[in-house]
């Protein structure tokens, strides 16, 4: 373990390490992902399993609008090329395309939010409400706590833009955009799924 | 050694190679890829994202389900170990990773299986 960490020298020197070497901020990240799949893992197989068992209100495939949430699909997906090429500056030192990226990753995740809350409407009034069905309840619970995680990602890269103009990152600002870029990523990960499974397979 | 001593400029340039060498392993190991290859793996992921959606139009017959469920986990491999540099970064982070996911799939498998979900028709 002590060659892997030496092997990965540009670890060391990352804040607070972990006697592997590694960035201890880091390796909680990774670890609270892990968890994350526990948690996503859970309410979509919750969907899965509740979708077709009672035959109240609209049902998937007739409410779903596949066009519509394929393009929100690729905003997302647009947003990880955004967020990995703001980390790739960061760690280049380069300050102003960091910024840029940053917003634009935050403005694309901005779209992708405005898209849910569109669609969440748009299936309220074709009869889907909370409680109208199990189908209802699982769907909403899911894309809802999917949505609040972009939304939470958005706040975090906006608050970085503005520690970042302030110079009030503590410690390596690569690492901690790094960081961010995670969660941002997972974020879209589990919407990949989410998109076939939920959208794209039907009942 | 003699050779290094009758020719100092070799032994520059040598010593220099691999400076760069090493820095562009570095460099490559810091930053996983060059943005110009980040916006290709996109362009990947866009294109198979338009083949995800193209099974809505058009009718794959029995190969709807695995085409995507195929296709989802490339993607879904690809942003983690390209976007999310675990190719190039340390091998616990992968291993931390992948055994929450794992464990994560076993155990709704399992308790899918509990409500005989993979039996029911539909």
């Amino acid at each position: 373990m002590a060659e892997t960490a030496i092997s990965h020298g540009h670890d060391v020197g990352h804040g607070a390490h972990s006697s592997t070497g590694l960035s201890n901020n880091k390796l909680g990240m990774w670890m609270f992902l892990g968890s994350e799949c526990l948690l996503f893992g859970g309410l979509i197989s919750t969907y899965m399993l509740y979708k077709g068992r009672v035959n109240v209100g609209p049902q998937p495939d007739q409410i779903f609008d596949i066009p519509f949430t394929s393009v929100s699909s690729f905003i997302l997906l647009m947003s990880s090329l955004t967020m990995v090429l703001a980390v790739s500056s960061a760690q280049r030192k380069d300050e102003r395309n960091m910024n840029l990226w940053l917003v634009v990753t935050a403005l694309l995740g901005a779209t992708f939010v405005g898209g849910q809350v569109y669609e969440f409407t748009s299936f309220y009034r074709e009869g889907l409400g909370f409680t109208t069905s199990l189908f209802g309840s699982s769907f909403y619970t899911l894309t809802g706590f999917h949505g609040v995680h972009v939304s939470v990602g958005i706040i975090m890269l906006m608050a970085l833009v503005g520690m970042n103009r302030n110079k009030r990152i503590p410690g390596d600002r690569a690492e901690v955009v790094e960081l961010i870029g995670l969660y941002w990523h997972f974020v879209d990960i589990v919407w990949i799924i989410i998109f076939t499974l939920v959208y794209l397979i039907p009942s | 050694m003699s050779t290094a001593t009758e020719h100092p400029e070799q032994i520059e340039h040598t010593e220099h190679t691999e400076h760069t060498e090493h820095a562009d392993a570095h460099e490559a190991e810091h930053h996983g890829l060059s943005d110009k290859h980040y916006v290709y793996v996109a362009l990947i992921l866009a294109a198979l994202t338009a083949i995800e959606v193209s099974t809505y139009y058009v009718d794959f017959g029995p190969f709807f389900m695995p085409t995507l469920l195929i296709l989802m986990v490339v993607k879904f491999v690809t942003v983690v170990s390209y976007f999310m540099h675990l190719k190039f970064d340390n091998k616990l982070f992968t291993y931390l990773f992948y055994s929450g996911l794992l464990l994560a799939v076993a155990v709704y498998c399992g308790f899918l299986a509990t409500f005989k979900f993979f039996l029911q028709k539909g």
